[in-house]
């Protein structure tokens, strides 16, 4: 019985421990929110976990020596050297160690780098320091807009009090629908930028001249919000992403008043001619 | 061997050198050279240190208060540059002076005349680097590892650093060029290169590496140079150039050079914790092995600073596993560490200390390395915070303190006198603890979402930052009272008794009086 309230009181102590570390933690990744986002959170737990054992196995053997065999305590030190047994153990348990790391991994990669039939198709071309993105293909297929920081100067010079989204919102966001396959080709017109979504586990650098490409399928409406991620001057700090999931039916609703609105805008560029 | 060597028959050199400031400038003294190498990279690290405590009191609060953000990506890059070029590997070099003849029972280094010279270079270096914030335009604002096309754009501070990392390839060049003809050419008789000790063996491996990649550099800044003022476009899609070739050629230099700052603390270290724990190392063999196969493999890694670049699916993988594969040997000498304590008769001086705080946070750099080292995971952490964590474990709690150990470990071989030892476990515990204060937070910060080198943030990473800064501004004054220590044991030091570890078993310590004389090893010594 005893044995028993043991056994169920660490399970739920390594719950625990375990749900702390897990979603919504600002100690942790993000809560993902597409499959390889869910991938990459759960491999980085198995090596936490991993990690941790190794760290415990070693140093709990080193803290052991430093407690016990000390010259104060009159302990005489013994005088091996090497044992060769002892030293092809410990490199190949390693070695195996890393094969179960890497199974997972190379599996995710070649998920990662699958960026075959997608149902849409958006360039997303960087700035210093914006983000400009041309719906290629798919539903939507035409849309094109810039998107900028919104968070005002007053709020970075301390002037104003800092909203909850402070440098992470911008004038237009990228729009996709619940559950299709994205893909997004990166390009840049300047210096180099990265494209970084973590709760959607993708980030891709754009660089002028090239063309580079990345996916992502995501579980859940909502916004996700991520920055450039590689330095690209000045306002490298000051040009986020943001991406709005929506249901289907509402995504079909953003393209045709984005379709009206261009549609008004050339007409007027007509007239004005 | 006796020829090499020299004055066998007793009229050596008086100690008639000049005196002043010309005795520095003039000298080809091994000994001399050392210490001028330590102190100018000790004069760096505190300049390195102002710029990194500029970046933590930017960071202190959310917005916009001290730095503007084109100065915040000055002071980063050159926070890094002078960290790297400036500080911690001069530091090594400086060791490398002082010991290597020492420790293989040899008069001074072979090539003493390029050795000044190799170390006169590096003022210069350090000028224009430290000059180029008051040039029109400042200081080079593209990062440490200076990307094109972003370095295309900077003005004359980008030229100034391109030519300071000349200068400073120049001087390493010749530095290791002379550690590896000393170490291959002037051992005592009898110490064949199985019996070296395992610092002299760290730093021939090292010296290898910096052979191999320091042209590399050299070569990929005078591209940029080109690029920017010759009309050449290596790095310039426009004229059929490639960014990311940049990237490779920079990495095939940038990852040995990680290790370049790594094994000859892995030698330091693996000298004193054999004193300390009176044992001999345990492994001495498979510690040479494993130190060559990390140099070998350190060659063949690069890319996987690039995975967000894009590149194959198979190229991913290849530099994803033979990254992973670096955490055999690394781990190989971990055990043996732990093997050479294990059952010895252990005491705790401030050598000791910090080498076992070196082992317990570089083995966290190294964890959080094989992380960075999963494709996947490292597409999150890339760029962020968590890099930025990773590679302070494995630099600052792994190089700086390595050097921290070397120091107090050879200080009363070097001045004849004993360091503050209460001073000295005030400076190891004061450091672990605001080390560990402002870097191990920043894990947080990446896996949360924060990118490096920005110099403002959203508030979810506004206490994780102030806890950073604090203990940022923590480290930065304990490292005042190292300086403290190390002047007043050089001025009024108690004097250092013949031998003051028991335990140290090298030739420096066996085959030489205390302070060591201006000139020794003028007879080498006979190696059984």
């Amino acid at each position: 019985m005893r044995s028993k309230s043991v056994v169920t009181w660490a399970g739920v102590f390594a719950l625990a421990l375990y749900s702390s570390m897990a979603v919504g933690s600002k100690y942790n990744l993000p809560e993902p929110q597409s499959v390889i986002a869910k991938d990459i959170y759960d491999q980085h737990i198995v090596l936490l976990w991993i990690c941790l054992v190794i760290f415990i196995g070693v140093f709990g053997v080193m803290f052991y020596s430093v407690l016990k065999h000390r010259k104060s305590l009159g302990y005489k030190a013994a005088n091996f050297h090497h044992s060769t047994a002892v030293e092809i153990v410990w490199t190949i348990i390693p070695c195996l160690i890393l094969v179960v790391m890497a199974w997972p991994a190379t599996k995710t990669v070649i998920a990662m780098k699958d960026t075959s039939s997608p149902d849409m198709t958006i360039k997303a071309t960087g700035y210093q320091w914006m983000w400009e993105y041309d719906y290629l293909q798919g539903e939507g297929e035409g849309i094109s807009f810039f998107s900028k920081l919104s968070t005002p100067k007053a709020q970075i010079v301390n002037k104003e009090p800092k909203g909850e989204n402070y440098l992470l919102e911008v004038d237009n966001r990228v729009v996709v629908p619940v559950g299709k396959k994205v893909r997004v080709i990166l390009t840049a017109n300047d210096v180099i930028h990265a494209w970084w979504v973590p709760a959607l586990g993708i980030k891709q650098d754009a660089i002028p001249g090239f063309i580079r490409d990345t996916w992502f399928t995501a579980d859940k409406p909502g916004i996700y919000r991520g920055q450039c991620a590689e330095l690209c001057g000045k306002d490298h700090g000051f040009m986020p992403i943001v991406v709005e999931v929506m249901e289907a039916d509402e995504y079909t609703k953003w393209v045709t008043a984005q379709m009206n609105a261009s549609a008004v805008k050339t007409s007027m560029h007509v007239e004005n001619k | 061997m006796a020829a090499i060597h020299g004055d066998a028959h007793g009229h050596g050199h008086d100690d008639h050198h000049p005196s002043g400031i010309m005795r520095w400038i003039t000298t080809t003294n091994h000994k001399d050279i050392g210490t001028m190498y330590l102190w100018f990279s000790f004069a760096m690290f505190l300049v390195g240190g102002t710029l990194a405590m500029g970046i933590r009191a930017e960071l202190f609060q959310p917005g916009i208060q001290i730095l503007e953000p084109e100065l915040f990506n000055q002071f980063t890059t050159l926070h890094g540059l002078i960290m790297v070029f400036g500080a911690i590997m001069p530091a090594f070099v400086g060791f490398a002076n002082w010991q290597v003849p020492l420790m293989i029972g040899a008069p001074d280094m072979a090539f003493a005349r390029m050795n000044n010279w190799s170390f006169w270079l590096l003022p210069v270096a350090a000028t224009l680097l430290v000059s180029s914030f008051f040039v029109p335009g400042g200081a080079a604002a593209g990062g440490w590892t200076f990307y094109p096309p972003l370095s295309t754009q900077g003005g004359l501070g980008v030229d100034l650093m391109i030519f300071a990392v000349h200068i400073l390839g120049a001087s390493s060049i010749m530095g290791s060029i002379n550690i590896i003809t000393t170490i291959l050419n002037m051992r005592a008789p009898g110490m064949t290169l199985m019996k070296m000790p395992m610092f002299v063996w760290t730093w021939l491996i090292t010296a290898y590496l910096l052979v191999l990649v320091m042209p590399v550099l050299a070569g990929v800044v005078t591209m940029l140079l080109t690029d920017r003022h010759f009309g050449t476009s290596f790095f310039n899609a426009a004229g059929g150039g490639d960014p990311v070739m940049f990237q490779h050629i920079f990495w095939f230099f940038g990852h040995p050079e990680v290790y370049i700052m790594i094994l000859p603390s892995f030698g330091i270290v693996s000298e004193v914790i054999p004193t300390f724990s009176r044992k001999p190392l345990f492994g001495y063999s498979s510690m040479v092995y494993a130190t060559a196969s990390i140099a070998i493999l350190s060659c063949v890694v690069w890319a996987h600073h690039m995975f967000t670049a894009g590149m194959p699916t198979v190229g991913q993988l290849f530099f994803m596993y033979a990254t992973m594969l670096i955490a055999v040997p690394t781990g190989v000498k971990v055990f043996n560490w732990t093997a050479t304590m294990w059952r010895g008769s252990m005491s705790f001086e401030t050598p000791m200390l910090f080498s076992i705080g070196f082992i317990f946070l570089f083995v966290i750099g190294g964890f959080s390395g094989v992380i960075c080292a999963i494709v996947p995971i490292d597409i999150q952490v890339q760029d962020t915070y968590y890099v930025i964590a990773h590679f302070h474990y494995v630099l600052v709690s792994g190089s700086l303190f390595a050097l921290f150990a070397g120091a107090y470990y050879w200080i009363p071989k070097w001045t004849g006198r004993m360091y503050n030892e209460t001073l000295g476990k005030w400076h190891f515990w004061l450091s672990m603890f605001f080390f560990n204060l402002t870097f191990f937070v920043q894990h947080f910060l990446g896996l949360a979402g924060m990118p490096r080198r920005i110099p403002d943030y959203n508030l979810q990473f506004a206490d994780f930052n102030m806890i950073s800064s604090i203990g940022a501004f923590g480290f930065g004054l304990t490292q005042l009272l190292f300086l403290y220590i190390m002047i007043s044991c050089i001025r009024s030091g108690e004097k250092a008794p013949e031998k003051p570890w028991d335990g140290a078993t090298t030739l420096e310590w066996t085959h030489l009086p205390t302070p060591a004389p201006y000139h020794s090893f003028e007879k080498p010594p006979i190696v059984k």
